[in-house]
This record gives C-alpha cells, structure tokens and sequence, in this order.
C-alpha cells in the first residue's frame, strides 16, 4: 500500500521534517567557537575577589601588594567602577510599587551574599590575576544577615533593602470571582503547603566574556555568551555612555543558557569597565565555584494553596498565598518578580473554575539573585495545582485521569479567559489527556502497580497537566519600560549563486534556531536546505531584535523568517517575469528552478535570475532595480502570548528502606502547534524533561544559617546524570496558532514546567499505602524516610 | 610581601619544558607546573576541542585519550603528560576513526550546544572499543561520568547503541 502523499512529498518542503542541523557538525568535530575558547591579541583576564560574608560593611581595602605583582595590569574596586558606569536598577514600571536598590559592577561600600564580587584584577593570565587576589585584604564589618524567608519578613529584623522600611520587593493580589463564598459553600476543600527549594542553570559552560575597548575608534565590542546581544548592545551603550551603533555584541556558540544567560551580571558588567579603563581586551570565564555563587538562581518559593470541590469533584475556586526570596536585589533588566507573577497567574490555568485569589509576596534575602530559568514559574504552578487535583481525587475516590478529565476546560470552548486575565486562543487539553492514557498503558502500569504492591515493591503513577507561555508580545517587558524587544527582524539576500544568505535576530543555543530557520527559508523559497546560509548572534551584522528567550525562536523568529522569504520571492518572481515575459503570478520556484506555477515546467534557474540581476542589469527592461536583499520585522499580534499545553506522565520506583527513588519512565503529550522540525521538538522536551527532573529529585543550593553556599561544585550539587534518566516517551497533539502563518509556538520549557509535578504525585501515590506525604521538592531520600518516620 | 608569598609565586612563574606527541605530532611546550593538562592543550596548544566544565572530574567534559585511555584532563598536571600520546577530539575526528559515532550523533542530534560533545565522543569511543555490544545499561553506566545539561541522554544512548550494533554488523568499523 502506498501512503497517501502529504504536503512532505512536495520537493524542498521542509516545516514538519526531521532534518539534521547543519552547524551541529562542526560541534561534533571539536570545532565549536565558544566565547571561553576566544583570544585576541593583547588580551588580559580578569579575576574577582569574592566577599566570603553574607551580609558585611566594606571598610577598607589594601591592593597595593596585588598592584605592585608582576604581571598585573590593573587592580580595581567598586569606587573605580562606579565612575565610568551608571548604577542599574532591577524594577519594571508595571510591577506597582516595585522596588531594589541601584546596582553597581563592584560594591562600594557593603556586600549582600557570599560570592558577590567585591575587587577586580585584570593580569596577563587568569592564574596571576588569581595569585593577586590573594595578596588583596578586605576589612568587612559584619552586618545582621537575612538568610530564609521568615527571617526576612520578621518585622523589626534586619533590613537589607537599602533606602526601604522592610524586605519586600514586591506585592501583589489578584481577587476575581468570589472565593469565600465557594469555599463557604464548598462540598470538599484540599489545602497544602509547599517549598521549592534554589537551583540553578550549571550549564556546561559557565559564563564567558570578552570586552574589547578600543578608545582610538570609541568602539566597543563584546564577545558575550548570552541568548539576547541586543539587550546587551542596548546596556553597555547606556551604562557606558557609549553610542548604541558603536557598541557591538556578538554572541557565536554558547555552551548551553536556559534563560540564566540573559541577565546582567556584576562580572560582565564590571569586564566591560575594565577594558574601557585598560583600553585593551580583557577576558572572563567563571569557574564552576563562580557559578554557583554568582549565576542566577531560580525557584525559591514557599506556596500555600486551597482548593474548593463540589460534591463531584468540580473544581470552584483556589486561594494561594505565594512567598518567593529572591536574594539581595532584583534583577535587572527582567526583574526577579517575573517568576512570581507567573506562578499565581498560571495556578489552575488548565481548569475551568472562576473564582480565584493570589497573593504574591516577593522578599529579599542575603543570597544570590533569583531570575528567570527555564519555564519560569511554571514547576511551581503546576506542582502546586495538580498536586491540589490529586489530593483532592484522592479525597473523592476519583482517578486522576478522571477528576482532570472532568475539569480541563474543554478542547471546544476556545477562545477563554483565565481567572488572572490571560487569553487562551486554543488549546487541547483533553486530546492530550487521551493519547497520555495510551501512551502511558495507564490500566496496564496500575495492575503492575498493584501487583508488585503485594510483594512490597512501591511503583507511583504521576500526570501533570500543565499550559506554558511561549512568544510573548510587548506586554511582558516592553510596557514595564524595559528596552527588550518583542519583534524580530530578518535580512534575506540572494547570492549571485542562487543561494540565500539570512541575516536573523533570533539566536541559537543548541535548540536548532539556525536548522529551522533554514528549514523555513528553504521551504518557503523552494530550495534545497543546504542552498540557505543562516547567520544569527551578532548586532553589527543581524538586525534588532529579541533573540531567544520564553520559546520565541520558532513562533516569532520562524514567522519573520517566512515573511522575509516570502517578500524575497516575490521579487525574485517579478524579475524572472520581466525576463520570461510573463505574469509573475504564473510562476513559482521548486528546486531551484522557476517554474510555470500551474504545469511545474521549468523555466529557468533562480541562480540565472540572480546571474542578470547582479551582473547584466543593463538586459533588464529599463527602470528595473532588482531588490534581492529584503528585510522583514515581525512583531507578535492578536494574542499576547501563544499558549501551549500539554500533560506528562511519569512511572518511578521507591525503595522505601533506603529512600531512593528511581524514575522507570516518562511520558509527554505535548501540543506546539505546528512542527517545524519534529526531531528537534523531541530532543527539546527532552532536555526540558531531564532539568525539570533534575529539580523534582536532586538539585537544590543549599546555604547554611550565616549564609553561605554549601554545594557549590558539581561533586556536591547533584545534576542528572546519565543512569539516572529515564527513556522518554513523546507524543504530540497539533493546533497551531491562528495568529501567524507559521502556526508554530514554543517548546524549550514544555518539559520543565511538569516534570517536578509529576514526579511529586507519582512519589506521593507511590507512598500512599504508607500515609506518607511529600509537598516539597526536590525530593531527597531523606525526606522519603522522614514522611516515611523512618529517618 | 612576606617569604612564603614570594616562593608562591616564584614557583609559579617557573615553567618546565613538557614533549607530547599530540594528534599524532610530537609538540614540545613550556607549562608551569600548577597547569593542567586541559588548559595546555586549550591555551598553550589551542586546541579548545577539549572542554572544561567542572575542573573536578565531575562533568567528563575535558576527556581526551592518553596512551589510549579516556582521562580527565582537568584532573592532571600537564607535566604529568610528560612523554606521553594524546589525541583530543580534533585528531580524533581527522583520523576518521569515530566518523561513525560523529554521523550517528549528527542523524539523532544526539547534542545542543555541543559543549560535553567532545567528552561524550571520547567515551563513547572507548566504550566500544572495550565493549561490542554494550547493553543501553552498560552505555548509561559508561557514561554516567559525562554531564549534559540540554539533551536528555537518550539520543545519545540510542547513538551509541546503534553505532555498536553497525559496527557488530559491518564486521566492526574500525
Ligand atoms: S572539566 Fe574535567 S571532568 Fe569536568
Ligand atoms: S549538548 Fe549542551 S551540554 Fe550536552
């Protein structure tokens, strides 16, 4: 039998084809061009001193062994610093009442963790700048530190946001509905608290830089290894004084991001400065300690949550109380509150109840900063609802298949509104419930379950629904002030080969930005893939635009992709008509070739039609300038985010002498809209799987009372490993959004935001037949054996 | 400066003078003796194939082959390297020998960024070359010292198995 053709069969149609990505060769060979393998001529390093108090006065500072060392060019404090760069605030205008105190490269007169950079060194070699530090003394007064939550909030406490009465950061209450009246009224209430502890990016290169000023030119560039040059471009400019169009930032291949790469950070900031007052390039690499002390952390939250039922398991109404420590400052320029405010307005998302109440309380603390990671407050929101659901199932003697069934808001009601405000275009909440349920043998695993029960072997069944945001409009950043851009733009040209070269702003990490971005162009255009050069991370070269973070690369990068492409057809056609004489309307390109659009018959080549252009205008009908260079910007419309949604699943093992939990499986269903490219939407969810695994069952920074950071290697700080994952079973349900012509939206944090949930319902049904109960992640064996009363 | 600083950094400012043979080249290079190996080859060699990830031995990011063996790079001194044969991804991938493993973990996109690729391949190399026909368990444990943080493991297991099992078949590919 032969398979009914799709639009697959067509020649060079490549949205929704598993191919290769072409730059992922050079990687594999070793040739990766990583910021931290870059050297420039007369280039110096940089190496920090790091405050070994959570909370202290700088009194003095003596650096004139470290300056008199040889080899070391300059020795520079917060004070040097502060004079050539303006302090930042991490505050976004429409965050009400939002406050953190200005920032500096370097502190100048108190540090707030332990690990903040306090004195830069720039030397020939790191290893003489770090022989300096040593011979650098720092008098620190110790001041009263903040180190949880409740010590934070303590009024009469100790106050660590400069210029402000108390620890808030941020407060915010959402009301819509009448939640006391449906909990009055309610037939079952289900309340929990939960804790979610630090973790962090570690991605496998830490984060690198290289400034390079060069004061004849008036000229920055910067060789960054971040996910958004133009934010950047945008921030040295500014905080530099330097005009924006001399400022430079290139960004080539980045040893993974997450989301942890797009935040200012001191030592980069602080890098900068050192090459404007050396006039010379100066490099950075944070070493693994440094990473942890001084990369964003994420999560951190203490939610406690009710959720009222009827008497048949509807659910009526939640009422969640959210406290997030954010560290000593807010973020800057997205802000630490981003988190929060996801995490109460997407509670529940999945469900159809109306009456909702949230506050959001966001506190500062004596650590680290906490900013966005990958799928930014999603965990916490889907951990803290679903586990909610299954208490609540439990409760009413209903299986979790069924109370979800039951209140997903159904796939034919769309378009809705969320209690908290946001605009769902469509989603499939209940085609994902059913292929989970089969991709699961979700009867099958239950009679497993129940057997092996019997000999005492525990087995838990976990499902998490969950929504995501994916290509956010200017209503996330832009209308709080920030200057990072929602659109993205793209510069198409046609060589005079015939092949394409693409100029775009989104950027590329891993995830494949560059593959589908070919993909589209190639497909759009009718050529062959390898005919489309891709081009992204630099902002001398590419245009303005918001790169990639919160899952834009496909929905918004692709659509200015297939816009541009087609704007350049369009022209090409027009061309290849004046030469035909012929209506451009009757012709298309397959192949390479332009072809008659109705017969397919070739015509001739495109690399023809570029031939005359570029080298024989002079045989083109007078007054014909053949545009064969485009530009397209695109920015998002219609709704202001693309929702997506999803449900995973989740099979595991407790060994409940030892504690150990050992995931068997795990199951995604999972709806992006359109598929660009199906292969690498797999390898996203699971890499996106695999971190959120990594959250629910080991990675956690812990700190001890005074403050300091107890894990701070990848010895102690436990990430999943190879043995310890599970194989991933994917399946796909496809509606794509309706606002582009594209269809796709995002998929990079899809894996992330359920995989802590999941994992928390399959532990908690796992130990049901004990009476045990774990609202908390990660979950360590040890508190197994402690809700156990083992331990 | 008092005394014990100055011999600190006298002694860090001495170097020695260390012969490798590397990628198949006999290269001679001057290294302090606190370098490791991996920031020789990367700073003094350039060949930034080999990553650093932890420094610990931790991530399996720095492997290279020495005398035919997978080791750490961050976790010796070059001077320890002294006399010794080392191939680095890049010698590795212009022998040919792990084409295969290269093209399967093209096909599978069995990498991301591609920054624990080096190590992952290296490995993976030495894994077959001990084992045919390694179980998808006895892939995990080998590679259980290797740290990805942006795939799922899963590809890459799958690239390996399936470069076994054509090796198996093909009468072995190397
Ligand atoms: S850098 Fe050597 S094991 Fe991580
Ligand atoms: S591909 Fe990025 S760390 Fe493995």
């Amino acid at each position: 039998m032969i398979a009914p053709l799709t639009s697959l069969d067509r020649p060079n149609s490549y949205i929704g084809r598993s191919v290769p990505r072409p730059n992922a060769k050079r990687l594999l060979a070793g040739r990766g061009r990583y910021i931290s393998d870059l050297k420039l001529p007369r280039m110096l390093h940089a190496a920090f001193l790091r405050s070994p108090h959570a909370h202290a006065k700088i009194a003095a500072i003596n650096a004139d062994e470290a300056r008199a060392l040889e080899g070391v060019h300059l020795v520079a404090t917060g004070e040097d610093l502060a004079k050539i760069c303006m302090p930042w605030t991490g505050t976004l205008d429409h965050f009400r009442g939002m406050t953190s105190a200005p920032q500096l490269p370097l502190p100048v007169d108190r540090v707030v963790w332990t690990g903040q950079a306090v004195v830069a060194v720039v030397a020939e070699s790191r290893a003489i700048a770090e022989d300096a530090l040593e011979l650098i003394e720092v008098d620190y007064e110790d001041l009263p530190l903040v180190v949880d939550i409740d010590g934070a909030r303590e009024v009469g406490g100790p106050v660590i946001n400069s210029g402000s009465a108390n620890n808030t950061c941020f407060h915010a209450q959402l009301d819509s509905g009448t939640v006391d009246v449906a909990f009055a009224s309610a037939a079952h209430v289900v309340e929990e608290e939960f804790t979610f502890g630090r973790h962090t990016a570690v991605t496998l290169e830490p984060r690198a830089i290289v400034a390079d000023y060069d004061p004849a030119a008036g000229t920055l560039t910067v060789h960054h290894a971040t996910q958004t040059p133009y934010q950047f471009q945008d921030l040295y400019s500014r905080h530099y004084g330097i005009p924006e169009a001399r400022v430079r930032v290139i960004a080539t291949d980045i040893g993974g991001s997450f989301g942890m790469k797009l935040h200012v950070y001191h030592e980069d900031m602080a890098v900068v400065g050192l090459s404007i007052l050396l006039g010379r390039p100066v490099k950075y690499v944070a070493d693994r300690i440094e990473s942890f002390v001084s990369d964003i952390h994420a999560r951190d939250h203490r939610v406690h949550a009710r959720m009222a039922l009827d008497a048949k398991g509807e659910i009526l109404a939640m009422d969640v109380l959210d406290l997030t420590a954010i560290g000593a400052f807010s973020t800057y320029p997205r802000t630490s509150v981003v988190e929060g405010n996801q995490v109460i307005r997407l509670i529940g998302a999945p469900y159809r109840f109306k009456n909702y109440r949230a506050t959001l309380e966001v506190i500062f603390q004596n650590k680290v900063q906490t900013s966005q990671y990958r799928a930014v407050g999603h965990p916490i929101a889907c951990a803290v609802a679903e586990r909610l659901v299954d208490i609540a199932a439990a409760k009413l003697g209903l299986d979790p298949f069924a109370i979800r069934a039951q209140n997903v808001i159904a796939d034919d009601a769309y378009p809705q509104t969320s209690p908290t405000g946001y605009r769902f275009e469509a989603l499939s909440h209940q085609a994902c419930l059913k292929r989970l349920h089969d991709i699961m043998d979700y009867d099958g695993l239950r009679a497993e379950q129940a057997d092996l029960r019997k000999r005492g072997i525990y087995r838990g069944i976990g499902i998490a629904t969950f929504v995501e945001i994916t290509n956010p409009s200017p209503a996330f950043y832009g209308v709080g002030g920030a200057r990072i851009s929602s659109q993205d733009g793209a510069i198409l040209s046609l060589t005079p080969s015939g092949e394409v070269r693409c100029l775009i702003s989104v950027t590329e990490q891993g995830q494949g930005t560059e593959a589908i971005i070919s993909q589209i162009v190639a497909d759009q255009l009718g050529l062959a893939q390898e005919h489309v050069k891709v081009i992204t991370g630099d902002t001398e070269v590419t245009p303005h635009g918001g790169a990639t973070w919160a899952c834009r690369g496909a929905g918004i990068g692709g659509e200015t992709a297939l816009q541009a492409t087609r704007a350049l057809k369009r022209n090409i056609l027009e061309i290849a008509a004046l030469i035909l004489q012929e209506q451009s309307s009757a012709l298309d390109i397959i192949d390479g070739h332009v072809v008659d659009a109705a017969t397919r018959n070739q015509r001739m080549p495109v690399a023809e039609i570029a031939r005359i252009a570029y080298f024989r205008s002079d045989t083109l009908p007078p007054g014909t300038q053949a545009q064969l260079t485009v530009s397209h910007h695109f920015a998002p419309q219609g709704y202001p985010f693309a929702f997506t949604n999803g449900i995973q699943g989740c099979s595991l093992e407790i060994d409940v002498e030892t504690g150990f939990i050992r995931v068997l499986k795990h199951f995604i269903v999972e709806d992006c809209g359109r598929v660009i490219n199906p292969m690498l939407v797999d390898e996203q969810l699971r890499g996106g799987i695999v971190q959120g695994l990594g959250a629910a069952l080991f990675e956690e920074c812990r700190y001890s009372d005074t403050g300091q950071l107890m894990n701070g290697s990848l010895a102690d700080y436990l990430v999943p490993m190879p043995m310890e994952m599970p194989d991933i079973v994917i399946a796909h349900v496809e509606t794509p959004t309706a606002d582009t012509v594209l269809g796709a939206k995002g998929v990079g944090e899809a894996g992330t935001a359920a995989a802590s949930a999941c994992v928390l319902n399959a532990v908690n049904d796992a130990l049901a037949p004990f009476d045990a109960t774990i609202n908390s992640v990660p979950i360590t064996p040890t508190k197994v054996l402690k809700a156990l009363k083992r331990f | 400066m008092n005394h014990s600083d100055e011999t600190l950094l006298d002694d860090a400012d001495e170097t020695v003078r260390v012969r490798l043979v590397v990628n198949g080249r006999k290269v001679a290079c001057e290294v302090a003796p606190r370098e490791t190996l991996v920031d020789c080859l990367r700073n003094s060699l350039e060949l930034t194939g080999t990553h650093a990830g932890c420094e610990m031995g931790a991530c399996g990011a720095c492997l290279v082959q020495l005398d035919g063996r997978a080791v750490h790079s961050c976790l010796m001194f070059a001077v320890q390297a002294d006399g010794a044969a080392i191939n680095t991804i890049e010698g590795l991938s212009d022998s040919g020998l792990i084409a295969d493993l290269q093209a399967e973990f093209h096909r599978r996109n069995a990498l991301q960024c591609g920054f624990c690729t080096p190590g992952m391949l290296i490995n993976a190399h030495e894994l077959l070359s001990q084992v045919a026909q390694p179980s998808r368990e006895e892939i995990r444990d080998a590679l259980s010292g290797n740290y990805c943080r942006c795939t799922g493991y899963e590809a890459i297991v799958d690239a390996i198995d399936a470069v076994a099992k054509a090796r198996s078949a093909g009468g072995g590919a190397t």
